[in-house]
């Protein structure tokens, strides 16, 4: 546990809605977590800890590290060869950055929502049946009930349910997003990452979005990477603020946004810079 | 600023500046007609010529001694077969190359000098392919053959087809490709199940645009495949086509024969014109979606 969390009284903890405060399990740990775009160091010794069912919000100016960091988390980076990540991230305590670490089978464990909405050029039904296929040998009726289940999940079924043929490129920007969050729930993660889920969303979309978030937190962990300060407040229990590669505060949501230690948190989230 | 300025004033030399673009305009107009007017004059002596010759016999007989009537039934299965053998051959080879230059090898000295050779293979000319496949494939069997032929053929699609892949692959948007693999599909399924079909009309043009492309082809078959007079489906044999059929027969001194190579050159055209629309169809489908 980083000093943020230790600092932070009981009382606040009660406040947040984190009634379990007594036992929050450490679903991953980031520990000591530099990352290179080649050269140029893009992460600088970042510690950091995800709650299992807590949401834990990432903010920060452009060019933080914030996606940066997230890409670590299920290792995406490594589908480029000039990408490179040195320290640990632990997952239920095993070391993904490990050279013998099974990429897919961690990414089967920790899903991700990317900044545009990218269903497949495949139809609705598809887009999630695809996935589940890969892990699972259904039938036809089960694999109907993971669908609707899925779909249900991400508050999307009611809109799709009459046209799950049609291709997942006809549903709306909200709609679409869904959809990839339908997709990534059915494989059954035990972790999602959010990549900034709602900057290509109108607001009402926005809304059903966070809602949703809020209520997957009963089931996963979540990380979620924005660049709306409301949005943070409004999602997430835990948040970390990150500047140029480096962990600069981290706590309770309540606290960060109130009460801040660090005078650059304060400038940022009272919108002096970034 | 005063009222003054903003009123228009006559320049010296915008009058001259607009006679220029005037002319200019004019040498373009121009250009464009001649251009279109070539066009007109053989699309139009096709068919007038061609058409003059069409009949049921074209597609039930066979090609004719000089001075007698027939067909052209075994030229046009011969090309078919030459034709789909020379794909069958050349596409995948075309689609796995394209394939690793786009989805594996994306910056590596393998795939700029493969893309270099490609480039230089796309725009050599037919008859050098043609003499070459005479060189590795006639002299060594000591006959002339259909499957030299179709060789000779896929020669000229993989070039197409690998550029087309590399292109088509390449457009298919990165989150898209992140978005599979985070699901934790690995790389080869990333790629068959969601890069080809993303890029599934873009691949399909292009095969088109490469049988298009080899249904024309006159050289590269006349030293391999040959032709021959008669029905025949032997590909270890020399084979009819259209192209050959029609080379030989226009230049012949008799009626009925430069009759037939029109009317062959008629298909080939048709057939071509509705390949090509049929990938401009399927490419405008990609774009719009």
């Amino acid at each position: 546990m980083t000093d943020a969390v230790s600092q932070s009284s009981p009382s606040r903890l009660a406040h947040s809605g984190a009634a379990m405060q007594g036992k929050l399990a450490e679903k991953m740990a980031i520990r000591n977590l530099d990352f290179f775009y080649g050269d140029n160091r893009a992460l600088k010794a970042v510690t950091v800890p995800l709650y299992t069912n807590q949401v834990t919000a990432f903010i920060g100016p452009s060019g933080c590290g914030k996606s940066t960091l997230l890409r670590v988390l299920n290792r995406m980076y490594s589908l480029y060869p000039q990408q490179r990540a040195a320290g640990e991230v632990l997952l239920d305590g095993k070391n993904i950055l490990d050279p013998d670490q099974d990429v897919n089978a961690l990414r089967a464990r920790v899903g991700m929502v990317f900044q545009k909405p990218t269903p497949f050029p495949m139809s609705i039904y598809e887009n999630i049946a695809f996935g589940i296929r890969l892990y699972e040998k259904l039938g036809k009726a089960e694999m109907d009930e993971r669908v609707e289940k899925a779909l249900r999940g991400a508050a999307i079924w009611g809109e799709v349910k009459d046209k799950l043929n049609a291709s997942g490129l006809s549903l709306s920007g909200g709609q679409q997003q869904r959809l990839c969050i339908a997709r990534t729930v059915a494989i059954q993660p035990e972790v999602i990452l959010f990549d900034e889920p709602c900057s290509a969303l109108d607001p009402i979309s926005t809304a059903k979005v966070e809602e949703l978030i809020d209520e997957l937190r009963s089931e996963y962990t979540i990380a979620i990477v924005t660049h709306n300060m409301q949005q943070a407040v409004r999602v997430s229990q835990f948040t970390a603020f990150m500047y140029l590669g480096e962990l600069v505060e981290y706590g309770e949501t309540d606290k960060i946004f109130t009460a801040p230690a660090e005078r650059r948190t304060q400038d940022y989230i009272t919108g002096r810079f970034g | 600023m005063t009222s003054a300025d903003l009123a228009p004033r006559a320049h010296p030399q915008q009058t001259s500046r607009k006679l220029r673009s005037a002319i200019a305009m004019g040498l373009c107009w121009a250009s464009a007609a001649l251009g279109l007017l070539a066009l007109t004059l053989i699309l139009g002596a096709l068919l007038w010529n061609g058409f003059a010759g069409l009949s049921l016999d074209v597609f039930t007989k066979m090609t004719p001694p000089p001075g007698q009537s027939g067909g052209l039934l075994n030229a046009i299965v011969g090309s078919l077969i030459m034709t789909f053998f020379g794909v069958l051959i050349g596409a995948p080879l075309g689609l796995l190359a394209g394939t690793y230059m786009a989805e594996y090898g994306r910056n590596s000295k393998l795939t700029t000098v493969v893309r270099f050779i490609n480039d230089v293979l796309l725009s050599a000319p037919s008859i050098v392919i043609g003499l070459f496949v005479y060189e590795i494939t006639v002299l060594q069997m000591g006959h002339f053959s259909a499957i030299a032929g179709a060789i000779a053929l896929a020669l000229l699609v993989v070039p197409v087809v690998v550029r087309t892949t590399e292109d088509m692959l390449n457009l298919v948007p990165g989150p898209l490709r992140e978005a599979a693999s985070a699901l934790g599909l690995p790389r080869s399924l990333v790629i068959r199940h969601v890069a080809y079909k993303a890029a599934r009309a873009g691949l399909i043009t292009g095969l088109l645009l490469a049988v298009a492309r080899v249904s024309g082809e006159t050289a590269p078959l006349l030293f391999t495949a040959l032709n021959n007079q008669f029905w025949s489906t032997n590909v270890n044999a020399p084979m009819a086509s259209l192209p050959v059929v029609i080379f030989q027969f226009a230049l012949s001194p008799y009626k009925e024969w430069q009759s037939l190579a029109w009317t062959g050159a008629l298909i080939i055209t048709l057939a071509v014109l509705t390949l090509s629309i049929a990938a401009r169809i399927l490419g405008a489908q990609r774009t719009s979606k």
